[in-house]
């Protein structure tokens, strides 16, 4: 589970020598994210954004929890009961404020971090495991940040319930069943409201679960590195404590301060003012948008206007979108070139910075109106999103000539390594 | 074998993204869509300078009284305050007399779950802003939200009740079908042009006990420095919390930054 040079850990002090013989917890914190886990010593502050998204998993649970005491779950009173949080809670605004900004937050943490893991190639062997359940972490936060935003039951909250339920119905067959049976209604109503608020309770345990097997799949070949070259010796690595827990600490504070901008300053940046009207099923929003974090694959579920062969528009869109995300299971096996780092393969570097872009015309176009010319960009821009994954990247792989890599990360921080000399390198 | 599968699936999604783009522009080309009256002539809010816009702003408490002054008697006879209750109103600066004297003007219906019936009682400064019986035309929102539930926020307020006009010639030029519907009046700050509320304010609606004149775009943006203080009560205190609280967190960032500096300072990385 570790280098051989890391640290073990010697409990000092009776009682936790006592405790290390019976329940070893002491030892199994050491070794996650204190001095016995040996960090490559050259991670850039691209690899504080795993421990940043925890910090958000944390904060949603706490501010949800507090939340949820003031909360009642019936399309009656949800709207009023939030307004009566924020107005006659102590400190019942800050509350709201953090858990809906916080979600944001996590949000733009997480693209951080899967597109970190697109760049240096983190998905590759022996990491294929992190990487799949960091894909289920995506899906579960998409889940849950969706029904979160059911619950206060605007305007907004209602629409966007309706829209996206209604993507069930483009199953054939089964499709209006199951979306009735899913809502328990014709219509989101109270049914519906209170299972999104059972499962918005639930599943960010479920995420907590998945981080701890995510954590500890990447702590069976350690950290990852922005060479990717794997670690070889001892001079390659620092251990976490003190080192990275100095370096994500002091990033803790750039986040708190940039994310406390946004909760004291502009709490309603991230929103939409029509989440403020109560829900009304008879009145419907001109221009029905989800959550900002949703928009690109949005863009990608309206860019499918026309029915191919016998598949209707909709169900190709639903399609679609479910798989711009599902095809992000299948990258390892995808992208097959060997080497890790976009910074040794200048193909595919070149087409991730197109991917980045691309993925912000996606973003525009999603959280623009349905009509020209946005569709029509929307539509070139997600035809470059799956040719990206299922054409370009197989193709890449496989004729692409990297640049020479470093012999270590050691020789990569120092300019030369000493153990270098003793094999001769490839 | 897994490349070609692959492929495949891409050329699957991209043809059938092709396949939608090349009706659409095909359509666009051929046909674009007519620009709507809408379009055209919708206007957003004018620009104007709240007390409390920005960081370090606050409510004026001066004019959320006047603001007051103009809900209760102009807007009150339509819309509701429902989120908003009569003890708020000392943070506007009325003391607890003023604050009772000002819920007593107002009839607050009570049910009586046991005998099922509803008695009108004056408010006390526990009540909320009781409902308000509407039966003209339209449906008038509860305004208790409603700074935070438009784009624009107090801007649009305030442009919305000083921006009615007659409709221009150059919209009924270009636009023959969309005249103006008789009950409707049209104003080019909401959002289709024509809404059921006549012009609420005119000069002097109300007199101000500042001595402030009451001109139309006065009581416009007092109303809506009103509302937008009805919308967050909390907003003062919430910037108050913000400052030091990003103090304390400039501070603990220094003290990291030089602890990761420190502990640093001999690997190289």
């Amino acid at each position: 589970m570790s280098f051989p040079w890391a640290k073990e850990y010697t409990p000092a002090h009776p009682f936790m020598k006592w405790m290390d013989e019976r329940l070893p917890i002491p030892r199994l914190v050491y070794n996650a994210v204190g001095g016995g886990y040996e960090v490559p010593r050259n991670l850039n502050y691209f690899w504080n954004f795993g421990f940043l998204a925890g910090l958000c998993l944390v904060i949603q649970i706490v501010t949800g929890i507090v939340m949820a005491m003031h909360y009642a779950a019936n399309s009656a009173v949800a709207f009023d009961t939030i307004e009566m949080t924020v107005r006659d809670v102590n400190w019942g605004w800050l509350m709201r404020y953090a858990h809906a900004n916080g979600a944001s937050a996590f949000f733009v943490v997480i693209y951080v971090h899967i597109f970190r893991g697109f760049y240096f190639g983190s998905y590759k062997a022996p990491r294929e495991m992190v990487w799949l359940l960091g894909v289920v972490i995506f899906l579960l936060m998409m889940a849950t940040a969706f029904m979160g935003y059911v619950l206060p039951w605007g305007q907004m909250s209602f629409w966007g319930a309706k829209v996206i339920t209604g993507l069930f119905s483009a199953i054939p067959l089964v499709g209006e069943p199951l979306q009735q049976w899913l809502l328990g209604g014709f219509a989101p109503d109270n049914a519906a409201l209170n299972r999104f608020f059972s499962l918005h309770y639930l599943l960010p345990f479920v995420i907590l679960g998945v981080v701890i097997l995510h954590i500890w799949a990447l702590h069976i070949p350690g950290s990852s590195n922005p060479t990717g070259v794997e670690v070889k010796s001892e001079s390659d690595t620092v251990p976490f404590y003190p080192y990275y827990v100095a370096k994500d600490g002091w990033a803790i504070g750039v986040f708190a301060i940039l994310y406390c901008a946004f909760v004291f300053f502009a709490p309603n940046y991230f929103g939409h003012p029509d989440n403020y009207i109560p829900a009304n099923p008879m009145s419907t929003p001109a221009h029905i948008v989800p959550e900002w974090y949703f928009w690109p694959f949005y863009a990608i579920l309206r860019a499918f206007t026309q029915n191919f062969f016998f598949i209707p528009a909709k169900l190709m869109g639903v399609l679609a979108m479910f798989g711009a995300i599902l095809v992000w299971f299948f990258l390892p096996w995808l992208d097959k070139s060997p080497i890790r780092s976009a910074s040794y393969r200048p193909v595919y570097k070149a087409f991730f910075v197109v991917l980045c872009l691309d993925m912000l015309v996606l973003f525009y176009c999603g959280g623009a109106e349905a009509k020209e010319p946005y569709v029509m960009i929307s539509q070139i821009a997600a035809m470059y999103y799956f040719a990206h994954f299922l054409i370009i990247l197989p193709i890449v792989s496989a004729i692409e000539k990297p640049k020479p890599l470093p012999y270590s990360i050691t020789e990569a921080v120092l300019g030369k390594d000493d153990a270098a000399r003793l094999e001769p390198s490839a | 074998m897994a490349r070609i599968l692959s492929i495949l699936v891409g050329l699957f999604f991209t043809v059938a993204l092709l396949w939608s783009f090349g009706n659409g522009f095909y359509t666009w080309a051929i046909d674009p869509a007519a620009e709507t009256a809408e379009e055209v002539f919708h206007k957003h809010p004018e620009a104007h300078h709240f007390s409390f816009d920005g960081p370090f702003g606050t409510f004026d408490h001066q004019q959320l009284q006047r603001g007051f002054q103009v809900y209760q008697q102009v807007c009150a006879a339509c819309h509701a305050l429902k989120h908003v209750a009569f003890r708020d109103l000392a943070q506007l600066g009325y003391n607890d007399a003023e604050v009772k004297a000002i819920a007593a003007q107002f009839q607050v219906p009570k049910y009586d779950a046991a005998t099922g019936e509803v008695t009108t009682n004056p408010g006390a400064p526990t009540d909320y802003f009781p409902p308000v019986a509407y039966a003209g035309q339209g449906s008038p929102p509860d305004l208790s939200l409603v700074v935070k539930a438009r784009h624009g926020g107090a801007q649009y307020v305030r442009s919305l009740l000083t921006g009615y006009t007659d409709q221009p010639a150059a919209l009924l030029k270009e636009f023959p079908d969309s005249k103006t519907p008789d009950g409707l009046y049209y104003n080019p700050y909401f959002a289709n042009l024509n809404l059921a509320m006549p012009p609420p304010l005119v000069d002097d609606a109300v007199t101000y006990s500042d001595g402030t004149p009451a001109t139309t775009a006065q009581e416009a943006t007092d109303v809506a420095a009103f509302l937008a203080w009805a919308a967050e009560p909390t907003m003062d205190k919430r910037k108050q919390t913000g400052w030091p609280i990003l103090g304390f967190l400039l501070f603990a960032t220094i003290l990291g930054y030089m602890s990761y500096r420190n502990i640093w300072a001999n690997k190289k990385h």
